[in-house]
């Protein structure tokens, strides 16, 4: 009898294990021993494939630095583009809601009738509060038109040329408005000054003066019509020895930032000065 | 000199726009800057320059026609600057610079104390003390710190119109 070679046996042996394995694999038997063997794989080939792509990225980051520095560039010309469309539209809204404004005041008033004019610029000289606006007579213009805004009391034109006019502001020290106190019947007067401040002058001591007390032309003397506002008491100052108190008047328009104003060009000032009496020698 | 007193216009145009535009709007405390008096003082320094006295009456023109002040107060103020100018640039010309400081300083002082005198004289009521300490010293002050750029520009005009006096 003829004996199998040790060999073989091994052989057998092998595939038998191998098959056993296989058949133990199939059917599940396997699998906690396969994920303990598989876990630290992944986990090294993870780690090997992140380090991979930041090798990777690296050695493609002037390539993309290129690219992002050009969009940068046409985003920051778009920016700019926008940002210059916005200030220019924020530019037309300020405008147009001044004019809204000057609009919706001239409707209020129906009786009087209005130029609308532009500021175009500042009298050159600090000492004094003029402001010089686009409309001229060619417009309709004329000396001593009142000029206003939504607001309250401007001044009014103190020279005039073809297409420009020179509007003399209540701030001005050489400005004097008569006035009347919305709350009582005293008429005094409001003068302007060298820093813009508004001044309620030859008001009487027996007059009670608050703060808020609203200010109004008086219409007196014919150098504005009656009844525009023009601000507002803020303090007063009272002496008791002195013939007249004073008080601070806040405006009710804002001198620094006037962009816009109304004329009233159907209203004609009225020149009282050869009614005033004259010394005779 | 046709050219020199033809660069006269639209110089001091453009610098009265300027003025009564921008520069009247820029306050320091309640006082402004003077480009016309500066180009005025800056030109007439240069050495080359002749017609200094021309560039004076444009500014004073210019001046009475846009401000509300008397004519009479440009007219005399600027030609008394003009004629202080004048002065020093035959005395000490070599130090322009200083000279033009100074003049801007005098310049500013008088045509503000002409101003003064004539609103006074107008009936208007103005605190002289408050009117130094808040419209002339800080106009001063604007109007020194715009001297040495105005000179510079003057002194490349000067340079454009005047090429051969300088270079000899």
């Amino acid at each position: 009898m003829k004996t199998t070679p040790a060999r073989t046996w091994q052989t057998i042996a092998i595939v038998l294990i191998v098959v056993g394995v296989f058949l133990l694999a199939i059917s599940g038997y396997l699998a906690p021993a396969l994920k303990g063997a598989l876990d630290p794989l992944v986990s090294v080939q993870q780690w090997l494939s992140s380090r991979y792509l930041a090798v990777a990225e690296f050695l493609t980051v002037p390539r993309d630095v290129a690219s992002l520095r050009q969009r940068n560039a046409e985003l920051e010309e778009q920016n700019a583009r926008l940002e210059a469309q916005i200030i220019d539209l924020q530019s037309q809204l300020r405008e147009a809601d001044v004019l809204y404004a000057l609009l919706d005041f001239a409707r209020s008033r129906p009786e009087n009738v209005y130029k609308a004019a532009a500021v175009i610029g500042r009298d050159p000289s600090p000492f004094l509060h003029y402001v010089i606006i686009d409309r001229g007579s060619d417009d309709g213009l004329r000396y001593g038109m009142p000029v206003v805004t939504a607001q309250g009391l401007v001044g009014r034109i103190a020279a005039v040329t073809s297409s420009a006019a020179r509007v003399q502001l209540i701030t001005d020290p050489g400005s004097i408005v008569n006035v009347r106190l919305k709350n009582g019947q005293s008429e005094v007067q409001l003068v302007g000054s060298i820093t813009g401040d508004l001044t309620l002058e030859m008001v009487p001591q027996d007059i009670t003066l608050a703060a808020g007390d609203l200010v109004l032309t008086s219409g007196i003397g014919g150098t504005f019509p009656a009844d525009i506002l023009i601000g507002q008491v803020i303090s007063t100052r009272k002496i008791e020895t002195d013939i007249f108190q004073t008080a601070t008047v806040q405006s009710a328009v804002d001198f620094t930032n006037l962009r816009a104003v109304l004329v009233i060009t159907n209203f004609r000032p009225v020149e009282i000065t050869p009614l005033l009496p004259t010394q005779i020698p | 000199m046709i050219w020199a007193n033809l660069l006269a216009i639209p110089v001091l145009l453009i610098l009265a726009i300027l003025q009564i535009g921008i520069v009247s709007r820029l306050p320091l405390l309640h006082g402004t800057a003077d480009l016309l008096l500066l180009a005025m003082i800056a030109w007439t320094l240069q050495r080359p320059v002749r017609n200094g006295w021309f560039w004076a009456l444009l500014a004073s023109g210019l001046m009475a026609l846009i401000s509300a002040i008397s004519p009479l107060v440009p007219i005399v103020a600027y030609g008394a600057t003009t004629l202080l100018v004048q002065f020093f640039k035959r005395q000490v010309w070599q130090a322009p610079l200083l000279i033009m400081l100074l003049l801007t300083m005098v310049g500013t002082f008088l045509y503000h104390g002409l101003t003064v005198i004539s609103l006074l004289f107008g009936g208007t009521a103005l605190p002289i003390k408050d009117s130094l300490s808040i419209i002339t010293l800080p106009s001063i002050l604007l109007n020194l710190a715009l001297a040495i750029p105005t000179y510079a520009i003057m002194r490349d005009l000067a340079n454009w119109i005047f090429p051969q006096e300088l270079e000899a």
